[in-house]
């Protein structure tokens, strides 16, 4: 491991401008960074200078500023494949998020490839980005779905994988990084197992690529889905990484303008990779932030953003566990087999109420299931209330977390216990 | 913090009225709130004339959801169906008395939804004849 240099979030809170806000009358601390994350100026400054300045359309005008805004997405193309260490721009598909990038690889590759009887492994795990795709395209094809089970802490169980793989499935999709549980899966062991089971293999990144260092020929994917919105991007951002191979086999997902080569009225010839998956006029503004947002955090080093946010995250689950009374913690114990996420249940307040009581502190966390309800079904909690890490985040946002959390439980009638949890 | 939420929210969440199951209820739904994936089941028993004679909810929720249950069974006992039929959203967000988040008024309304739901079950199993009721 390289050495890595500490974070100051005070100084990176100067770049966010939305820390200037009150929140019912306190300094915003915002601790749903998994649910979408804040944008730093950079991003924002990006954005507008698209809009402002050459605000045209990309792959057609031939006058200076179509030519300008081509140039800034085809470069915000290039970062995004050198950040996440893919060997050829030409394999990244500018998606909305990673939800457009799933559903793309389920009806172009999916419709393509799984037949009836063909089995599909995920796991139990999943957000249901990575869960209901595979569940519509199994029933339209008579195919078969399975899922890999999670231990007591939030593990998956390797041993049901292997025995999983000997139905060998023609897919196996799963998650980096659990938005529910801040698991970290082992991708390249469960990668190398897949290939030698002959299955191809797509990767949830959406919680993985804003946190920690990504390289996906290190891990070997097939697929590799992020979203830009959860790292620092514009919404409307997010991309697909395939195999070259694999996308040029692959038949367009939407049609019509744009990622065509030639159209006659009964005949259309398509474009190559990407634009082949790039239909109509894309989100250019937000593919641009994207770009922005990829300068700023390989200038913070991923290496340092992981560091950060594990600190951050070995921080939460001791003083949660020490100050909170009776406060249930889901997911690894370890901060070193999670990253970024901390899920919680307080037995006397359900996990709305608790988010309702907290905004008034200013304090946002996420309530609920997460989109992930298979996975709270398997805890035995309809709810949680979830916190959630990224650059800008401190202890002190977990100190007033701290504190939130002893109020709600004073509200909710609890007599300060004196043991521990 | 602590002026979101009245007293009297928090002991009907703490101790909710009419909580529990009807043995055979003459109308009975069970709602969910696909944000947080909370269960309610809103069941009322009913005499000849479509009064309201007993009424019980189950399931579990946050503070407002179950509070509002609560509070809105209390309000429908002995009274007529059409009368039940004719409560608004409003009147739960009245019984409540607290400010209602829009990111929570899921979980306020939960409670009439489900009910009107029910209600509306029975009438369609009944041919919408309010007063037929059925044992």
């Amino acid at each position: 491991m390289s050495a890595t240099t500490p974070l100051d979030p005070a100084v990176i809170r100067r770049d966010f401008p939305i820390f200037e806000r009150k929140i019912h009358g306190h300094p915003l601390v915002y601790l749903d960074s998994a649910a979408t994350a804040l944008k730093p100026r950079a991003v924002i400054e990006a954005v507008d200078a698209y809009n402002s300045h050459h605000s045209a359309n990309v792959h057609r005008g031939i006058y200076t500023i179509g030519e300008e805004a081509t140039a800034e997405y085809e470069a915000a193309r290039q970062k995004v494949a050198r950040f996440i260490g893919a060997p050829d721009p030409a394999e990244i598909v500018f998606v909305r998020n990673a939800t457009e990038a799933i559903n793309l690889v389920a009806y172009a590759w999916g419709r393509a490839n799984i037949g009836r009887a063909d089995t599909i492994v995920t796991t139990e795990m999943e957000h249901h980005a990575n869960l209901v795709p595979w569940q519509l395209l199994a029933q339209e094809k008579d195919a078969d779905l399975e899922f890999v089970p999670f231990d007591e802490e939030g593990r998956l169980i390797a041993d049901s994988y292997e025995v999983l793989l000997r139905t060998k499935p023609k897919l196996v999709a799963f998650t980096h990084k659990s938005n529910t549980l801040g698991t970290l899966n082992d991708v390249r062991s469960m990668v190398a197992q897949a290939h030698a089971a002959g299955a191809l293999v797509l990767v949830d990144g959406a919680q993985a690529v804003p946190h920690l260092p990504v390289d996906v020929q290190a891990l070997g994917a097939d697929f590799y889905v992020f979203s830009g919105h959860k790292m620092l991007a514009p919404t409307g951002s997010g991309a697909l990484w395939a195999r070259r191979e694999l996308l040029e086999a692959m038949p367009p997902f939407m049609s019509g303008g744009e990622m065509i080569h030639s159209v006659h009225l009964r005949h259309t010839t398509f474009a190559e990779i990407p634009y082949k998956f790039e239909a109509g006029t894309p989100d250019v503004a937000a593919a641009i932030g994207l770009g922005a947002a990829v300068d700023y955090l390989t200038a913070l080093g991923m290496e340092n953003v992981a560091a950060h946010e594990e600190g951050l995250t070995a921080y939460a689950l001791e003083v949660l566990a020490r100050e909170i009374p009776g406060l249930r913690l889901h997911g690894p114990h370890s901060a070193s087999e999670r990253a970024g996420v901390v899920t919680f249940t307080l037995p006397e307040a359900h996990a709305h109420d608790v988010a309702s009581l907290l905004d008034r502190e200013g304090i946002a966390i996420r309530a609920g299931h997460h989109c992930t309800q298979p996975l709270h079904e398997r805890l035995g909690e309809a709810a949680t209330g979830r916190v959630s890490f990224n650059v800008y985040s401190s202890t002190e946002d977990i100190d007033r977390l701290v504190t939130g959390l002893r109020g709600v439980q004073r509200i909710f009638g609890r007599a300060p216990a004196t043991t521990g949890a | 913090m602590d002026d979101l939420y009245r007293d009297e929210i928090l002991e009907h969440y703490r101790e909710p009225h009419n909580f529990g199951v009807l043995e055979s209820p003459d109308a009975s739904y069970e709602g969910h709130n696909p944000l947080c994936g909370d269960r309610i089941t809103m069941m009322l028993a009913l005499d000849e004339s479509g009064t309201v004679t007993d009424v019980a909810f189950s399931g579990r929720g946050c503070a407002i959801s179950q509070a509002s249950a609560s509070m809105l069974t209390d309000e429908i006992r002995g009274r007529s169906l059409d009368e039940v039929r004719a409560l608004k959203n409003q009147d739960i967000l009245d019984l409540l008395g607290i400010e209602i988040s829009p990111a929570r008024l899921k979980c306020a309304l939960l409670s009439i939804d489900t009910l009107h739901h029910a209600i509306d079950e029975r009438d369609g199993a009944t041919g919408s004849e309010p007063s037929g009721v059925q044992s």
